[in-house]
């Protein structure tokens, strides 16, 4: 109640505040393509398909606009009601019903034509060279490299762009908004299958570079394929809207030398090696709740806010799950609230973070439990469900 | 239906000005803030707060049900009085039909979405057709309907290890509700209750029969008989609601089986209180104050109409509920 | 029968009649047009520029959501109801709609569920926020408890408007004068009997998928949680078996509008009436199997993909031999340009275009790259704004002189018609290029490649919306200080029986039916 009371005076002084704001931010950082009009063609075959049925329906329509628009408007200007004219009384003429109603029947087989071969084409993901798993959270991508012979590489990819830059503190960068941690990376001129779903809502994976548009629908796989012919860094966003910060979770797709690639993805599964070796370490109450820090702020401040004052979920400060019983702490974290926006933590984070995370939130914002969680203790709640 | 002509035009009755439109709306809002709040208070309150819900719900709905008794009495008085000319009359009538039309399309949600989950959606979460890299999220789930295990069950660890966060539990029901076998036919309450509203459905032609015979005893009787079939059908649904909820473990919660169940179910016998409710009103109007005449019976004939679209319904939820 | 309005406010409360019915009706949805409008100011204040200025994002989406809402329930289709309500027992020579007293239960159901629904901006949770198509799940497992006041606020908006087309199909059936005949039927009233078949036929449709949604979310079943094997794909496809048949219900009283006063004003009747009567009736017919159009990236099978493309195209057959009729009418006519004229000419330019881009988005390879971004905002402005909101703008300039007996000012209707025109391209023109360029709809914030535009649209947008200011300035003059019209047939070209009674028209128009041509 009273938070969105406060929304709506701020409506209320919000022609003044628009003004300001005006004034204030001068300078947007560098040009961007300002003021591209048009679909690109793309960085692929599908894409270049794709714009050019664009471009041949826009010409149809312009040229069909022009005929007609062109006919209202001499009528328009030459049948205008003038003493010497009569108006004609005509009303009626299967002939010229009949011609206007298979005329664009047969424009439209016309442009039925090559719409259908690109989407056959599109629909045809049968060999990919390699396949990856993208899943949609509120409100990040998760990326996983299927390794049929091994263990499959995962992360996370979240918005860089920091809060100061959103509410107009400091200057916007180039790529305001469209910038992410941990890119997705694929080698060029390579067959990549995405097979793309959600872990709460329905989001959507679309980068317009790749003519890739592809919903993901919790508990369904949805299949989309791509081959970049060009190098390059190539940006999107969620095109379905998710939630609050549906705005706030776009992709970037890294397309590089298959070399490159290959080295990439090496250090990735070296990296979840290394991981795996902390998970047995012990650690201190301030190691712990200083990588718990870097968690929460990741993980968690979208809805537990920076103090964990609450906001889409329950405050933490003072809570009584974060001041109470450990395991319940855990169970919550790892296991979400079912038919909440809780969402479960346990597959999204590793056990270091876990353990980090539930302890920062213990003995951070006012909460003084002054005990803390191990890696060690997560393994063995996990086990022990 | 042409426009009538000049010489059989009567003066069309426009009502003068009523409150029971206003009245109406005031107690159906009423009643439904009420129920809106009741629901949210068991979803996400807090326990401890008093809204009221109820109260108010229950104050909205006499307050909108008396509005419709006065409504209905009204209409009713000024037909008595002679005042409805034969075109009003046609008024009525047409209403009713595209009413009945309206539930239809209504109904017709309910079969659709069953027939997409049945015929689409469950073979798809199987890793079926469209649906063939689906086994990447439920491994173990393989589809047969009726739904006894749900997707969520398959996953090793249940609502626990779900791939997709925050859903309720839905676990699958004990046993289904489809045919039992020739050796437990008797047992078997669909097909009794097939059996009860078919025939109510004939009950109630014979009472329009002995209507337009003006035979009003044989139209009391028959109208009776329908009535009570229609509540011996609720009674023996509510039994099988029991029976559903305590001895098969198919709930609401039992996932889809379990939803679309109770769903067609639910509306159908909500539907057929409905309808009974007018044929008893009907009834009454006959056996206390003698109302209806041999051409002039349109309440009989409207609650008769919907009867019969009942009945259709059930035909359908036996077939696609029950047999298929 | 009273021969006069009762005196005060129970004249308004308590009516049965259709004028006065049809009065409530127009002036509650320009009030709504007005609360929508206003939303969707917010929204274009904060597009103004990157970054957040104004509102919170889950505000914004708010927002996004109530002015969808708003603007399609509470103002396009309410307003259309109300013209039903005035012109179709004037038009086909009867004495009042067929059921008197249901007409006033339709309208006063909206005011109280608009009140409940506008109220949920105030309460715990914040108002509905997953957009008007609202979306499962995000409208269910993860919607605000106000949820709950949204889907009964549905399911009474869905009862209003059975009841509101019941109540026109049994008029129109029932109640024409003798010699009326269906042919004979103007076109204002053929569409809207197509369009309340259509509305009787989907909001119960609409009706049962809240309904599902309230168990879903109070109840605990699974129509739409894959996990107790139903899907989230269900719903879309049952909302847009609504929706789709809702966007013609939405436009198809203005086409009637509109090929009622183009013949007016070009002097020579409507070409093409027969062509015109079984176009709109496949228009509507086509509406039924063309759903899937709004889900092309949903994953369907591609057989499925298929034939959604081809029946959508389709459609552009019988809109287009509706367009060319209307031109072809004013061919060789002897026109003159009054306001309602100028919207009208206005309607036939600008939802061509939005037509045009409607068959862009047919096309579902094309589709991948267009669908959820601001191309989609840009075409169905085109056709709702241009469309609907024009031609109910051209209706009320064309009936004003017949309903309240006073001529409204030439040169004040025709400068609201130039800034409302100059200010709508300026709104959503630009909204095809970012569209095409890449940006999403429903965000609060963008990349910064996307402010020029957007600023664009801003300032049009705020130009626009003065101008409907300007429009209810120009109404109300109209109504307190206009000339009187002192003549029965308003416009020199106007055809049909509402022209052959005083202006303002009797309380009751027709006690005895007239004689028809
Ligand atoms: C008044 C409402 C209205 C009307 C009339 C239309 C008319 C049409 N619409 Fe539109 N549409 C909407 C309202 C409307 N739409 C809304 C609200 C949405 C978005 C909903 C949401 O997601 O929130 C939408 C979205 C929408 C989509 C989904 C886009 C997406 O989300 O990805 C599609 C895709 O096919 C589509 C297609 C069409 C077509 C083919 C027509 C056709 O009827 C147009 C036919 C007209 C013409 C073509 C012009 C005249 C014809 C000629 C001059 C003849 C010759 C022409 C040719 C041969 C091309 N519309
Ligand atoms: C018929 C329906 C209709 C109408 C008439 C309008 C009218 C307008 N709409 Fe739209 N709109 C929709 C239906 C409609 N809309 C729908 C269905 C959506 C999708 C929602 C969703 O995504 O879920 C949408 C979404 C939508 C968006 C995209 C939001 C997003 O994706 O986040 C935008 C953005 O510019 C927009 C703008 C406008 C504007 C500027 C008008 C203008 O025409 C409004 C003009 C009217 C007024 C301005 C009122 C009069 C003036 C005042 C009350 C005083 C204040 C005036 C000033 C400050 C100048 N609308
Ligand atoms: C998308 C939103 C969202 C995110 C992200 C999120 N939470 Fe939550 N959280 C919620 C909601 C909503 C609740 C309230 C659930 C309920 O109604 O019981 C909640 C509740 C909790 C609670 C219980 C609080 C109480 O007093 O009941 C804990 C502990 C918690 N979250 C921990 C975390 C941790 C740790 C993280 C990050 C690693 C996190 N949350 C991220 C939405 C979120
Ligand atoms: Cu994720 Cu929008
Ligand atoms: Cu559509």
């Amino acid at each position: 109640m009273h938070s969105q009371a406060k929304r709506l005076l701020k409506l209320a002084l919000s022609p003044v505040l628009l003004l300001l704001s005006f004034l204030s931010t001068g300078v947007w950082a560098e040009e961007a393509p300002r003021w591209q009009v048009n679909m690109s063609p793309g960085v692929t075959e599908v894409g270049a398909k794709i714009y050019d049925l664009h471009m041949t329906v826009i010409w149809i329509c312009v040229v069909i606009g022009v005929v007609v628009f062109a006919i209202m408007f001499y009528s328009i200007l030459a049948h205008r009601k003038s003493p010497d004219r009569e108006p004609a009384q005509f009303h009626e003429s299967t002939t010229v019903e009949i011609a206007w109603t298979v005329i664009p029947f047969i424009i439209l087989v016309v442009m039925a034509f090559p719409a259908t071969t690109t989407l056959i084409d599109i629909y045809n993901t049968d060999d990919a060279e390699m396949d990856i798993l993208i899943t949609g959270y509120q409100w990040k991508w998760k990326y996983e490299y299927i390794n049929p012979e091994g263990e499959n590489v995962k992360f996370f990819s979240n918005l860089r762009t920091g809060k100061t830059e959103i509410y107009n503190e400091d200057d916007k960068g180039e790529h305001y908004l469209l910038e992410v941690d941990e890119p997705m990376v694929i080698p060029v001129n390579t067959k990549v299958r995405f097979l793309v779903t959600a872990n709460d809502v329905i989001h959507s994976w679309w980068v317009p570079a790749l003519a890739v548009k592809k919903d993901a629908i919790p508990g369904f796989i949805n299949e989309a394929w791509t081959e970049v012919n060009q190098l390059g860094v190539y940006r999107g966003q969620c095109a379905e809207l998710c939630g609050r910060d549906h705005g706030f979770m776009p992709i970037v797709v890294n397309v590089v030398e298959r070399e490159e690639y290959d080295n990439w993805l090496a250090e990735k599964a070296a990296d979840a090696v290394k991981i795996k070796e902390l998970m047995a370490q012990e650690f201190t109450l301030d190691e712990l709740a200083a990588r718990g820090k870097d968690v929460y702020m990741r993980s968690c401040v979208a809805c537990h806010g920076v103090n964990g004052e609450g906001g889409v979920g329950k405050a933490i400060a003072g809570s009584a799950v974060a001041t109470g019983d450990i395991a319940t702490h855990l169970e919550i974290t790892i296991n979400g609230v079912p038919g909440t926006a809780m969402q479960a933590f346990g597959g999204q984070l590793n056990d270091v973070d876990l353990a980090a995370v539930v302890t920062y939130q213990r003995n951070a914002f006012g909460n003084n439990m002054g005990d803390k969680v191990q890696p060690i203790d997560v393994y063995q709640f996990k086990q022990g469900q | 239906m042409a426009a009538q002509d000049d010489s059989t035009y009567e003066a069309y009755y426009v009502p003068e000005q009523s409150k029971m439109a206003l009245c109406a709306t005031i107690g159906l809002v009423t009643a439904l803030i009420g129920l809106a709040t009741a629901f949210n208070d068991m979803t996400f309150g807090e326990g401890t707060e008093n809204t009221h819900s109820w109260l108010i719900f229950n104050l909205g709905l006499a307050f909108f049900v008396g509005t419709l008794f006065v409504w209905f009495r009204t209409t009713i008085r000024e037909n008595r009085a002679g005042m409805n000319s034969a075109q009003l009359k046609h008024s009525y009538a047409i209403g009713m039909q595209w009413f009945i039309f309206s539930e239809v399309m209504f109904f017709a949600v309910f079969f659709g979405a069953l027939f997409y989950v049945r015929n689409l959606v469950g073979p798809w979460l199987a890793g079926e057709g469209a649906g063939e890299m689906n086994y990447l999220l439920w491994p173990d789930f393989s589809y047969s309907w009726p739904m006894m295990e749900t997707p969520q069950d398959s996953v090793v660890g249940g609502a626990a290890a779900q791939p997709i966060a925050n859903n309720g539990v839905y676990t699958g029901p004990e046993r289904d509700m489809s045919f039992p076998g020739w050796s437990n036919i008797a047992h078997w309450l669909p097909l009794w209750n097939t059996v009860i509203l078919l025939s109510s459905s004939f009950t109630v032609h014979i009472a329009h029969l002995g209507l337009k015979q003006n035979n009003r005893a044989k139209l009391n009787l028959w109208l009776g008989i329908t009535v009570f079939l229609g509540i011996l059908f609720v009674s023996l649904q509510i039994l099988e609601y029991y029976e559903a909820y305590v001895e098969y473990g198919l709930k609401l919660t039992s996932g889809i089986y379990g939803t679309t169940f109770f769903m067609l179910t639910g509306f159908h016998g909500f539907h057929v209180c409905l309808g009974m409710f007018m044929l008893l009103i009907q009834w009454l109007r006959a056996t206390t104050a003698g109302h209806f005449t041999a051409d002039d019976h349109f309440g009989f004939e409207a609650s008769s109409w919907y009867w019969h679209f009942v009945d259709v319904v059930w035909v359908g939820l036996f077939l696609f509920v029950y047999i298929l | 029968m009273a021969h006069g309005p009762a005196k005060g406010l129970s004249r308004w409360l308590l009516t049965t009649n259709h004028k006065d019915i049809g009065t409530l009706y127009l002036w509650f949805s320009f009030t709504m047009f007005l609360l929508g409008g206003f939303f969707a100011m917010i929204i274009r204040a904060e597009l103004f520029q990157p970054g957040l200025q104004l509102v919170e994002p889950e505000f914004f989406n708010q927002m996004t959501t109530m002015h969808g809402l708003v603007m399609v329930f509470g103002a396009i289709m309410p307003s259309f109801v109300g013209l039903a309500n005035w012109m179709i027992p004037m038009m086909i020579g009867a004495p009042d709609m067929a059921l008197p007293r249901m007409n006033n239960w339709s309208f006063w159901i909206l005011p109280p569920t608009f009140l409940m629904l506008a109220s949920t901006l105030f309460m715990e949770g914040g108002a509905p926020n997953f957009g008007w198509t609202f979306y499962a799940p995000l409208s269910t497992t993860y919607a605000p408890s106000t949820v709950t006041y949204f889907i009964f606020g549905v399911h009474l908006m869905g009862l209003s408007s059975i009841m509101g087309s019941i109540n026109i199909i049994a008029t129109v059936v029932n109640m024409r004068a003798p010699g009326m005949t269906y042919m004979k039927m103007p076109m204002f009233v053929w569409t809207w009997l197509i369009t309340a078949f259509l509305l009787v036929a989907v909001m119960p449709v609409l009706a049962g998928l809240v309904t599902m949604m309230l168990m879903d979310v109070h109840f605990g079943t699974s129509f739409f949680s894959a996990a107790g094997g139903g899907d989230p794909v269900l719903f879309q496809h049952i909302f847009w078996f609504f929706g789709h048949p809702e966007v013609y219900i939405i436009i198809l009283p203005g086409f009637g509008v509109v090929s009622q006063i183009i013949p007016t004003f070009s002097r020579k009747p409507l070409f093409g009436y027969d062509s015109m009567v079984y176009a709109t009736a496949s228009i509507a017919f086509l509406s039924f199997i063309v759903w899937a159009h709004h889900m092309y990236t949903v994953g369907m099978p591609i057989a499925g993909e298929l034939f959604f493309m081809y029946a959508t195209m389709l459609i552009a057959v019988p809109t287009g031999v509706k367009v060319f009729n209307w031109i072809t009418t004013m061919w060789r006519g002897s026109l003159t340009f009054e306001t309602p004229m100028l919207f009208a000419i206005g309607f036939v330019f600008l939802f061509t275009i939005g037509g045009f881009t409607g068959v862009m988005l047919a096309l579902a390879p094309a589709d991948f790259q267009y669908h959820d971004s601001y191309f989609v905002v840009a075409h169905f402005h085109y056709v709702m704004v241009a469309g609907a909101v024009f031609s109910m703008t051209a209706a009320v300039y064309y009936w004003l002189p017949k309903w309240t007996g006073k001529m409204y000012n030439e040169s004040m209707g025709k400068a609201q018609f130039w800034v409302s025109f100059v200010g709508f391209n300026l709104t959503f023109f630009p909204q095809h290029f970012v569209g095409l360029a890449g940006m999403p709809r429903r965000i609060p914030d963008y990349a910064l490649q996307f402010t020029d535009f957007n600023m664009m649209s801003s300032i049009g947008a705020f130009i626009y919306g003065a101008s409907q200011l300007f429009f209810l300035f120009n109404v109300i003059r109209t109504i307190i200080a206009g000339e009187p019209v002192n003549r029965d047939k308003v416009w020199e070209g106007a055809e049909g029986l509402e022209w052959t009674v005083s202006s303002p028209p009797p309380y009751h128009t027709f006690t005895t039916p007239p004689p028809v041509k």
